[in-house]
């Protein structure tokens, strides 16, 4: 078992507990955390899966790959450490990770 | 609380919302219900014997076999369990708005408070002689793509009847499986409904590269074979040998128990700006429906997992009391080969396209669609900036000097209306 901690942009926090391997959105939609939309399925095609990984744990989660970027700069609230959250794996291993969600998914 | 939110808020905690149809509408307001803060009974009907997947692979990786159904499901089966949303597989045979009941299949009856009807579109069939020789298949669900598969050792030709998205997807994911494929379609060129020439023209060039015949403006008499289909008859006499047949010719949305019930119905059920239909009590969402687009300034009836969720969404907030407008931006997906277009907008009236890149060659390509200057819809293939960039410059109605945005040298973000608050705005329930 293991937690993700979703943050939303009015401060809202979603705590997940999970203990399936997958992405981000789909730890997300599977516990209907709002603001995560996922409406590619996964394809990162969609661009509603925006999130900004906390400080602490960008170098775990790594940084975005070229797609992602093309797609994510366009965004007004893109910060460094965004992610689409389709793209981010997340294992077991990753207890406590922390992500927020931006104001609007484009 | 004030007196009535305070009886809104007994009547959510043991009234009944029952979902007909479990498809990607039904899933998403599964979620939405609870997100609104629905707190009482949801019953979920559908007549496939599995919970609620993701349509487009089919036509995809999963027809190609890369992808197993229950990695297709749209939320895990413990999203049900842990959202106390009962699921039940049966078939509604009729409605009964004023008893407020439903009737399954086999006569049993249910009761409902609020009712969805997420009922989807079914594959428009061929009306020809041989039109039900094994080896005919259409492709709307998972036991479509079973059966397929199951034809797919044996397979040396196939032919799809209709170049639109999922045929021409379908073509793609049989060449990467070696199989040889012909397209037959109908128009002169791919794609005809849905986009400009030019980007037929770029997408018939690719198939072509990669070794599918397309046979374009031809008609179809009849499939031949005994008792297995060998060929294809086409207006002209020409036999086209296949032993695989797909058919992508469009859907009929599902519209008819509804019909039935005196629901009002125009090619869809007609639902208003939150998803609500002629009837009391009854809404619909996703391929079944038919809405006022404002963009467009008619009523529209798409086909899209975007366009489902968004409509689940408004529906969702409707049944919790909170108006939230179908308003997202449309937008579409495909891939075929290495190619992933990104359509943002609806191109219908368009005036003018203006193309960023060349549909002569290459792998990539945005064409903008115009209208009084403005961009109204944008289809890009392999070029995901662009597609970002339209989706904001559709939403700021941005009319870009058309030199720039045909020059690859033009950064796009240096077009659009930086101000925070011509940002889009996407709700967020
Ligand atoms: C091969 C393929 C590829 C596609 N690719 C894309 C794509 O790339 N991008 C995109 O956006 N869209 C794509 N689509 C379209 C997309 O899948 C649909 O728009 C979407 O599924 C619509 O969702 P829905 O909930 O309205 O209907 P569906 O998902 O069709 O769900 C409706 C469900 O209701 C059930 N049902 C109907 N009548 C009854 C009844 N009387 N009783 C009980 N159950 C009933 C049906 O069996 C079905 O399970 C594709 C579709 C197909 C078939
Ligand atoms: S789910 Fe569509 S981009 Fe991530």
């Amino acid at each position: 078992m293991a937690t993700v901690t979703f943050v939303e942009h009015d401060g809202t926090v979603h705590q997940v507990d999970h203990d399936e391997d997958g992405s981000l959105m789909e730890i997300a939609t599977n516990h209907a955390v709002p603001g995560i939309e996922g409406d590619c399925g996964g394809e990162a095609a969609c661009g509603t899966c925006h999130v900004i990984v906390t400080d602490e744990w960008a170098g775990t989660v790594g940084p975005r790959t070229g797609r992602e970027q093309q797609m994510l700069e366009m965004s007004p609230e893109c910060e460094a450490n965004s992610r689409l959250a389709c793209q981010v794996a997340v294992s077991s291993a990753m207890d406590g990770l922390k992500v927020r969600l931006p104001e609007f998914q484009m | 609380m004030s007196p009535g939110e305070r009886s809104a808020a007994a009547a959510m905690n043991s009234s009944r919302v029952v979902i007909v149809g479990a498809g990607h509408a039904s899933a998403q307001l599964c979620a939405s219900l609870r997100q609104e803060g629905w707190a009482g009974e949801i019953l979920l009907i559908g007549d496939e014997p599995c919970l609620p997947y993701q349509r487009p692979p089919l036509s995809k990786t999963f027809l190609a076999g890369e992808s197993a159904l229950d990695e297709l499901l749209i939320r895990k089966p413990d999203f049900y369990d842990k959202q106390a949303i009962t699921l039940r597989c049966a078939r509604v045979r009729s409605l009964d708005p004023e008893a407020r009941e439903i009737r399954l299949g086999h006569g049993e009856t249910l009761a409902y408070d609020k009712l969805v009807l997420c009922l989807g579109a079914r594959p428009r069939r061929l009306v020809l002689p041989g039109a039900e020789l094994a080896g005919v298949h259409h492709l709307r669900d998972a036991a479509d793509i079973e059966a397929i598969r199951a034809d797919l050792p044996a397979a040396r030709r196939a032919v799809i009847v209709g170049g639109g998205y999922i045929g021409l997807e379908t073509a793609a994911s049989l060449r990467n499986l070696g199989v040889a494929v012909t397209v037959l379609e109908a128009a002169d060129r791919v794609l005809q409904r849905v986009t400009a020439p030019e980007v037929s023209t770029f997408y018939e060039r690719v198939h072509r590269e990669e070794g599918v015949e397309l046979r374009l403006g031809v008609g179809i008499t009849a499939l031949e074979g005994d008792g297995r289909v060998s060929g294809v008859r086409l207006a002209d006499g020409d036999l086209v040998a296949a032993d695989l047949v797909i058919v992508g010719i469009g859907v009929v949305p599902n519209v008819e128990i509804a019909d039935r019930a005196g629901v009002s119905v125009e090619d869809g059920i007609v639902i208003d700006s939150c998803g609500r239909t002629s009837a009391p009590d009854i809404y619909a969402a996703g391929d079944c429906a038919s809405y006022f687009d404002r963009r467009q300034g008619r009523r529209l009836r798409l086909e899209s997992v975007p366009n489902a969720v968004e409509q689940a969404k408004s529906v969702a907030a409707a049944i919790c009391g909170r108006e939230k407008e179908i308003a997202a931006l449309p937008w579409f997906w495909s891939d075929q080969y290495d190619l992933k277009l990104q359509i943002a907008g609806l191109s219908t009236g368009y005036e003018e396209v203006v193309l960023r890149g060349d549909p002569a060659t290459g792998r990539d390509l945005a064409c903008f669609y115009l209208a009084r200057g403005r961009i109204i819809a944008a289809d890009c293939v392999n070029r995901p900036h662009e597609f970002m960039f339209s989706k904001r410059a559709i939403a700021q109605e941005l009319a870009p000097d058309k030199e720039l945005l045909t020059d690859l040298t033009t950064d796009l973000r240096s077009l659009l209306d930086r101000s925070p608050s011509r940002a889009p705005r996407a709700d967020r329930s």
